[in-house]
């Protein structure tokens, strides 16, 4: 379920992109006011915002924005403001750039979007970067995690819930196969894995708890230092139960010393109109604290006030 | 009934005025039976009609049909028919190459579309599954691509890609070139105006095409040939439909061809045919085809 909440009654777009001027104008930048009308609009307002905000001020918001925010907090609003074709494409292109092992953003738009999505990401990409997303993935990227990102990022996976019982069992068999033999970077494996439909996975993976004793992700942490494994995990977690994923993804960032801003604010930007308010009760349960109060704890001023808005407070 | 038969298709028109001419005579038709000693064996006490030809006379007489009801489906449709066929009847997999290299972007995203309504599976997932081969990469890896149609192209990029594929082509053998991750990344992800800019700084480098130097790799050389011109690589195919003696397979090209392109680049594929085999396409089609069938596609190729 959405974390997003939007008043009862919305101004027009035009009236809301009138007030994001006005908040850009004279000295200082009036971010409460930035805050209080991004971060309660769905996604089709928002477009529409944009849309009336360029035919009254000649200028993309995003621009104008830019020019009046900074650091976390703009980090937060740019990509919140953008449709989440263009956000993943953005997300995508700045993974593939800065590149190392440990990255998991190119598997998460792979995994923990419908095909449809994927797809838009893909279209989006194309008209922002002039490449496609496949063949930037492909360039940055070598051995094993070539082998697995480019079929990821390249799926168009059948979404209906059809299940082929003998197939789950024969391929749970193969992958227990290849994961004994420390075959972790076999074609079989990744074949499965990037190709299956989601419904399809879960079945096998089911099947391979129920035969094997363990789930399937218990058998790939033979090596904890080993990021492939650790990507092979993130997969599967993303197709299975991406709202147990996020919320591991953000208790990450924000337990400990320190905070992995980018990190908790991915999380928040590109699931608040999903599931964040799913990710949010998963992460109260196992953290015994509501994630309101550990942002709270772990942000401040006006990136704060964004995340929590996005949220859901203060509508 | 000679006349009738022995091409593509039918001659309808003269089988139907056989039929009329030899009304109450069943003795013509027991002659016809016994001068056709290929078509029909002496068995008991009759010819009895040999299951190979009629087999034959099936697929000849259901031609016309074929390209009729390929004519009216829905482009998406018949390309993700087309897919479904070649992996689970194992037919030569090069039709999974022509459909992923020929298609536009929009198009072949269509294939796939039409795939999940049709089959209730990805394209991929049944190309990765079903090709076994040492080919099986490069497979999956055209029928998933998303190519960028743009034309803005980094010649530097082209140029160093180009002594990429020089340099794997030189030292395959030791590892087959078709599964090398180099070859593969950049047949399967670049957009096309860069994969001809690529092969032209080939031919400059290396002072052949790089066609003619995946020669022995026929699946890489198919791919190429797609990728760098559809309308040579289809005026090939036609020119081996079109010869005496090709199988079923190849004969099955001519209609598929002629449908598939018909709206797309038909003249081209014309001009090619005739550039490289000296004939009109039109007239060689109206050689060796029959009647509807031969109408039909003389119809779609255009004068």
């Amino acid at each position: 379920m959405a974390s997003l909440k939007v008043p009862a009654t919305v101004p027009s777009p035009s009236e809301d992109a009138e007030q994001l001027r006005k908040a850009f104008e004279g000295w200082g930048t009036n971010e409460a006011l930035i805050i209080s009308i991004l971060g309660h609009r769905t996604a089709d307002q928002r477009r529409a915002i944009r849309q009336a905000y360029r035919q009254a001020y000649n200028e993309d918001l995003l621009k104008s924005l830019d020019g009046e925010i900074s650091g976390d907090f703009e980090r937060v609003v740019l990509l919140w403001t953008l449709d989440s074709a263009e956000r993943d494409a953005w997300l995508a292109n700045e993974a593939v750039r800065k590149w190392r092992p440990g990255n998991r953003v190119l598997i998460e738009i792979a995994c923990a979007r419908s095909s449809k999505e994927l797809f838009a990401v893909r279209q989006a990409y194309h008209s922002r970067f002039k490449r496609s997303l496949e063949e930037d993935v492909a360039v940055h990227t070598t051995g094993d995690f070539r082998k697995l990102l480019v079929p990821l990022v390249s799926a168009f996976r059948y979404e209906g819930p059809e299940i082929n019982l003998t197939l789950a069992k024969s391929e749970a068999k193969m992958l227990r196969e290849k994961i004994s033999d420390k075959a972790y970077n076999h074609e079989e494996l990744i074949r499965i894995l990037t190709t299956r439909s989601k419904a399809q996975l879960v079945a096998t993976f089911n099947h391979y708890n129920d035969a094997f004793g363990n789930p399937v992700n218990k058998d790939l942490k033979s090596d904890p230092k080993d990021e492939f494994l650790a990507a092979l995990r993130a997969t599967i977690r993303c197709i299975c139960c991406p709202e147990r994923y996020f919320e591991k993804v953000i208790r990450l960032a924000i337990n400990g010393l320190g905070t992995d801003e980018n990190a908790l604010t991915r999380v928040i930007a590109t699931r608040a109109e999903v599931d964040l308010k799913v990710v949010a009760e998963v992460y109260q349960k196992r953290n015994s604290m509501p994630l309101e109060r550990a942002i709270k704890g772990d942000t401040s001023g006006d990136y704060e006030a964004m995340l929590l808005a996005l949220l859901g407070q203060g509508a | 009934m000679g006349q009738g038969l022995g091409g593509l298709g039918v001659d309808e028109e003269a089988l139907v005025s056989a039929l009329g001419k030899w009304r109450h005579q069943p003795e013509k038709r027991a002659q016809l039976r016994k001068s056709f000693a290929g078509f029909f064996t002496a068995d008991g006490g009759f010819e009895r009609f040999e299951d190979d030809y009629i087999h034959y006379l099936k697929i000849e007489f259901a031609r016309f049909k074929n390209i009729m009801v390929l004519w009216a489906m829905h482009p998406w449709e018949r390309d993700a028919r087309w897919a479904n066929d070649v992996l689970h009847k194992a037919h030569p997999f090069d039709i999974i190459v022509e459909i992923a290299c020929t298609r536009s972007s929009e198009e072949l995203l269509g294939a796939r579309i039409a795939y999940h309504a049709l089959f209730h599976r990805s394209l991929e997932e049944d190309v990765a599954y079903h090709v076994r081969e040492n080919f099986s990469n490069l497979l999956v890896g055209l029928v998933s691509a998303y190519r960028y149609e743009g034309d803005s192209i980094n010649e530097e990029m082209a140029k160093s890609e180009a002594k990429t594929l020089g340099t794997a082509i030189k030292s395959a053998g030791v590892r087959n070139l078709v599964e090398n991750g180099e070859v593969i990344r950049i047949l399967t992800t670049r957009s096309k105006p860069h994969l001809r800019v690529t092969f032209k700084y080939y031919r400059e480098m290396y002072g052949k095409s790089i066609e003619e130097d995946l020669g022995d790799e026929l699946c890489l050389q198919e791919t190429v040939q797609c990728l760098d011109s559809p309308p040579k690589y289809f005026s090939k195919v036609m020119d081996e439909t079109l010869k005496d003696g090709a199988d079923k397979n190849t004969k099955d090209a001519l209609t598929r061809v002629i449908v598939s392109r018909a709206d797309v680049d038909m003249e081209e594929i014309k001009a090619a045919y005739h550039e490289q085999y000296g004939a009109q396409l039109e007239d060689v089609i109206a050689m060796k085809t029959l009647g509807n069938y031969r109408d039909a596609l003389l119809s779609l190729v255009g004068q």
